[in-house]
């Protein structure tokens, strides 16, 4: 109410709240990436470790995602296993045996 | 106990020179003892601001390099007595200072001194880095304007993580100065408030600066603002924000020159 009343006054439109929303979002988004820049390195080590357990992988052909939207984010991860893989976890299996 | 405090802002041009001159001056004038220290070499501006650039002999990285001694490098005022420069080289590069070498001069500052003011380089560079490395206590100077504020966002995650206290696990006691702010303006709402820059930033206030042609006033005749007109609005300010860097409880005002007339329409207190 009041900024309307300013605004007549003024002549002009506010910015200001243009501007703190626009920080907002934008230093929520810096904060997250810069507080942990390594997450999604670490991220996909770890998951690379943890399956290339179980199947042989190539390590080029995983990546990690991470996408940041204003209340949820979404982690993506795209591994790309080479066909045949059962025989060669069979084969392993056999070999450790 | 002497304390360490780096005068930061990521950005440049937001007042930090002013401010740590003006803040030097104003707790000297006090009656502690304080060194201030030109970080910014090769650019080094803190001497001018002060009147002192005709008076410079040595500089830090002579000190860094064992060239001189501090006590041949520090540059006493001529108005306050128990103020003193410590100037940065014009010529050198800010790749002759240290990490050691500069722990080094600041803890024998220390030894010397109540205050230690580091006037830190824009930027998030070494020269940024190593000003604010062993800071005690740090005021981040901010304008009320998105590219400032945004900046000052990233220097405080530097002093979370950049510094030997950080480092130690401990924290650097941050302070937001907010200067050049108009008044008029945001209240209507066309520059951002107080309240809207601190809910950003998160971290207390130390004092709200006024737009003011005082300012450049002090530094043409090189002489810090507390200095050359102690009345002015500025000053005023500045004196307030030094009082609170030494533990005071002070109401927040800004000071006016005089009461515009949108101040008395409006019937607005300040902050």
């Amino acid at each position: 109410m009041s900024i309307n009343l300013l605004r007549l006054f003024g002549g002009r439109s506010a910015t200001a709240p243009v501007a703190r929303e626009r920080l907002q979002i934008l230093l929520a988004h810096e904060r997250g990436l810069l507080g942990q820049p390594d997450l999604l390195v670490t991220l996909r080590e770890e998951i690379l470790a943890v399956v290339s357990r179980h199947i042989q992988l190539d390590p080029d052909k995983v990546t990690v995602k991470l996408d940041r939207g204003k209340t949820v984010s979404t982690l993506e991860v795209d591994i790309e296993v080479p066909n045949g893989f059962e025989a060669m976890v069979r084969g392993g299996r056999r070999a450790a045996g | 106990m002497a304390k360490v405090l780096v005068v930061t802002s990521g950005k440049g041009g937001v007042g930090k020179t002013t401010s740590t001159a003006a803040l030097g001056a104003a707790l000297a004038q006090r009656g502690e003892s304080v060194a201030v220290v030109d970080f910014d070499v090769g650019l080094r501006n803190l001497d001018l601001v002060m009147g002192a650039e005709r008076r410079v002999v040595f500089d830090l990285i002579n000190v860094v390099q064992g060239v001189a001694k501090l006590q041949q490098a520090l540059i006493r005022d001529k108005r306050v007595e128990n103020l003193w420069l410590l100037p940065a080289s014009q010529t050198r590069d800010k790749d002759a200072l240290t990490d050691e070498g500069v722990g080094k001069i600041i803890a024998d500052l220390r030894t010397r001194f109540d205050w230690v003011l580091c006037d830190s380089p824009a930027g998030i560079e070494r020269g940024a880095t190593l000003a604010m490395r062993f800071a005690d206590e740090a005021v981040i100077v901010t304008n009320p304007e998105v590219s400032s504020v945004r900046d000052s966002d990233r220097i405080i995650g530097m002093l979370d993580s950049k510094t030997v206290k950080a480092e130690k696990g401990e924290r650097v006691i941050k302070h937001v100065l907010i200067t050049r702010y108009d008044p008029v303006r945001a209240a209507k709402g066309e520059m951002l408030g107080i309240d809207d820059i601190l809910e950003i930033l998160a971290i207390p206030l130390l004092g709200i600066i006024p737009e003011s042609q005082d300012v450049l006033r002090a530094s043409n005749v090189g002489s810090p603002v507390t200095l050359n007109d102690a009345t002015s609005a500025p000053a005023r300010a500045y004196f307030d924000a030094a009082r609170r860097l030494g533990g005071e409880q002070i109401a927040m005002v800004v000071p006016t020159e005089r009461k515009g007339f949108m101040n008395r329409l409006l019937g607005r207190k300040a902050a």
